[in-house]
């Protein structure tokens, strides 16, 4: 008789499983990974999907512009010690050729990400993007499917998505189509964390606590750096924090804490109040459906 | 949110019945109680209650969904939602009710190991129950819940539990529910007021049974499989040959999931469909060699002799005797808006292989209302459907009732590759 394998270890068979299906199923698949710690999470089980063979598949970033310069170095340490080739998707390329424009100059540019993520695939014709995007994180993910069909313009259609039953996974499509893969969907903020420390994965700096300016403003915690600069009257300040999430400079916020390393941040989730993107993503709280509004217009 | 325990197993349960039943307010009521909710959602949830003009807070409004549903008010998808206590994690497919209800419902029990049937205490079992109950019995779900909610609208009432109890025990004698390896258990709760589900509460003494949450806690989850077959579908080959090292010049590994089974180093395999035989080198996970590996497991194994195996390949035991076939029948149920062509051909997808497939013969549907056998020409939309197929290559299937992962597959449309039908295997024609 066998025995029940523990969370972790379900989670983490399930997610090779998927990987390797897209491995098998897609002509031309990309991993995005944006030196996050969603996206770790990704990598490691990459490798135990697909060691000690290469990664049948290119490691992608969608960069803003605006990225710590902690997490872009990390992101280039950590291609180069994989040895897997990394394509970098640049918005300001996307603003420079005139596809995406800026409402204002340090406007966030996250949702900008779409356009450029969908030249890139557009480009390279890829048939697949696998992503990091967990269904815990916003209440638009938690219908998500694991294979999520994208049409040609990278439109989610909520309404038009393919019924996902057992764990056969349906990834075909035709040309100019693609599939958003998501092979950690079933994980939660805890789950990742847990994983983090189990497999002793590097992260960035920023995910621990560190000394950083910042001003508080309606409520949360701004960095300031130079696309952030402090608006009139306002007291800088120089506090011990850490991000949860990192993405665009504009729209991440840090959280006060004093957690240094792994298992303190596990047991500061275990005690948090307030969700990950409650508390961090200044571009989800703008209303009740953004996520949804932009995951239609191509977002991951 | 609160735990930290590293070695949780996965609970994986559905709960069927509609926002009347008081399903929102339970699944609500779960992760409230469990303190899976947290600050700023729950203020949100405050601030809709009052805009809506409710005095306390409305737990259904934390499965609140999308946009586009509120606008619409329905529920377009099942909903995958998470909580863990000190002993399991849980994933929590929340099916809708009413629109597309077997489409979605059969999506939901495809992947969960128990089902929370809810009952109105006020309405007793309804067609939908019954429709709930089949779907649950046809996905091959061993442990059902039947929750009657609601107790506090009936005077947390015992005879009139009983009596709903009562009903349910022989409509499920009826179905053929109650079999040895089928669990059944009945507990009167208020999601309203969360008695029985996390919290006992006070207003039901005279119920000495388990609250809802003891039950998912303490369930032996090793299901009554046949865990003793291997099956090994092969997903994908490695062969680093253009490797820069050269120990690895001439390795080649298969990668796969467990289906089912135990599988240990030097066990002697056969491959299918190409019947060759060798026995197990070597088993890992990532760079962590492995003396056996089982039944939820993806793994990467090797061979002691150099034999061809591709994607859609299967290992199995030497001594099983398994083998590829071309013809099967099937209960199917139909997902596509638009209706079965029966002299089209279909692909099927079955585990880590495909086949073109096409329709031998519809022999009934089941009216899974009344759970009789009707005469069938085509089918349409959540119609269920005993089928037989005919295909252009060999699969290797199980029976459903045996093996889940080897008996379940999925149909797809050839020109517009939409998963237009979920089917489970019941016998090799």
């Amino acid at each position: 008789m066998s025995k029940k394998i523990s969370h972790l270890d379900w989670l983490e068979s399930e997610a090779i499983h998927i990987m390797r299906e897209v491995a098998g199923q897609c002509s031309n698949p990309v991993l995005l990974f944006s030196g996050g710690k969603d996206s770790l999470c990704l990598l490691r089980i990459a490798e135990k999907a697909f060691r000690p063979g290469r990664f049948p598949f290119p490691l992608m970033h969608i960069d803003t512009g605006h990225n710590y310069r902690e997490v872009i170095n990390f992101r280039d340490h950590k291609t180069e010690e994989l040895g897997e080739r990394l394509i970098v998707a640049s918005v300001e390329e996307s603003m420079a050729k005139g596809t995406v424009v800026l409402k204002s100059k340090n406007e966030p540019r996250n949702k900008y990400q779409s356009i450029t993520l969908l030249e890139a695939i557009e480009e390279h014709e890829f048939d697949c993007c696998i992503g990091g995007a967990r269904r815990d994180e916003e209440k638009a993910r938690a219908k998500e499917r694991i294979m999520s069909f994208r049409d040609e313009f990278g439109q989610w259609d909520p309404k038009n998505q393919r019924p996902e039953l057992w764990n056969l996974y349906n990834a075909k499509v035709h040309k100019g189509e693609n599939i958003r893969a998501f092979p950690i969907s079933n994980w939660t903020e805890m789950d990742v964390w847990q994983y983090i420390e189990r497999e002793k994965l590097e992260l960035p700096s920023i995910y621990f606590a560190h000394n950083r300016d910042i001003v508080k403003r309606s409520g949360a915690i701004v960095p300031i750096t130079e696309v952030t600069p402090p608006m009139p009257g306002e007291k800088i300040e120089n506090l011990t924090v850490r991000f949860r999430t990192v993405g665009d400079i504009t729209c991440t916020a840090p959280v006060l804490s004093e957690a240094d390393t792994v298992e303190k941040i596990i047991m500061e989730t275990a005690s948090t109040v307030i969700t990950e993107r409650g508390e961090t993503r200044l571009d989800d709280q703008v209303s009740d459906a953004s996520m949804e509004q932009r995951k239609k217009e191509g977002y991951f | 949110m609160n735990d930290t325990n590293k070695n949780n197993t996965v609970l994986r349960f559905m709960t069927c019945g509609s926002v009347d039943d008081g399903k929102s307010t339970l699944i609500g009521r779960l992760l409230f109680d469990t303190k899976t909710i947290l600050t700023d959602t729950l203020s949100h949830i405050e601030k809709t209650s009052k805009k809506r003009g409710m005095s306390a807070l409305d737990l259904s409004l934390i499965t609140d969904g999308l946009q586009a549903e509120r606008e619409q008010g329905i529920t377009i998808d099942v909903a995958y939602r998470y909580f863990s206590t000190g002993t399991r994690k849980y994933i929590i497919a929340d099916a809708p009710g009413h629109e597309q209800y077997t489409r979605n419902m059969v999506t939901a029990a495809s992947t969960a190991q128990l089902a929370i049937i809810l009952i109105d205490g006020r309405k007793g079992m309804l067609t939908q129950t019954k429709r709930h109950s089949y779907i649950a019995k046809l996905l091959g779900i061993k442990h059902i819940v039947v929750a009657v909610n609601k107790m506090d609208l009936i005077d947390y009432d015992e005879k009139k539990y009983q009596e709903i109890c009562d009903a349910y025990r022989s409509f499920a004698s009826a179905i053929e529910l109650n079999q040895p390896e089928v669990s059944i258990s009945f507990i009167p709760m208020s999601a309203l007021n969360g008695d029985m589900i996390v919290e006992r509460g006070n207003s039901m003494e005279w119920y000495k049974g388990p609250a809802l949450l003891d039950i998912l806690e303490t369930l032996d989850t090793l299901e009554n499989l046949n865990q003793s077959s291997l099956r090994l579908p092969i997903q994908y080959v490695c062969r680093p040959r253009e490797s820069e090292n050269k120990e690895l010049h001439d390795f080649r590994a298969f990668m796969g999931r467990i289906e089912s089974g135990l599988l240990r180093i030097n066990d002697k395999i056969r491959v299918l469909p190409s019947n060759h035989e060798s026995s197990i080198s070597e088993i890992r996970i990532g760079d962590k060699l492995l003396n056996e590996a089982t039944f939820e497991q993806s793994v990467t194994v090797s061979l002691h002799d150099e034999i061809d195996i591709s994607r859609g390949d299967m290992i199995i035991h030497q001594n099983d005797d398994l083998s590829a076939i071309k013809s099967f029948n099937a209960t199917i149920c139909w997902l596509s808006e638009t209706d079965l062509t029966p002299n089209r051909t279909y692909l099927i997808m079955h585990t880590s292989r495909t086949s073109k497939a096409k329709i031998a013969n519809i022999h009934h549907k089941i009216n899974i209302n009344t759970i009789e056998k009707e005469d069938a020409l085509n089918l349409k939309t959540n119609d269920i459907a005993n089928i037989s197929f005919k295909l252009a290559q060999p699969l290797i299937v199980d029976n459903y009732a045996n093996h889940k992962g080897t008996g379940a597959f999925i149909i797809v449309d050839e020109t517009t590759f939409h998963t237009v039908g979920a089917g489970m295997i019941n016998s090799i024609d």
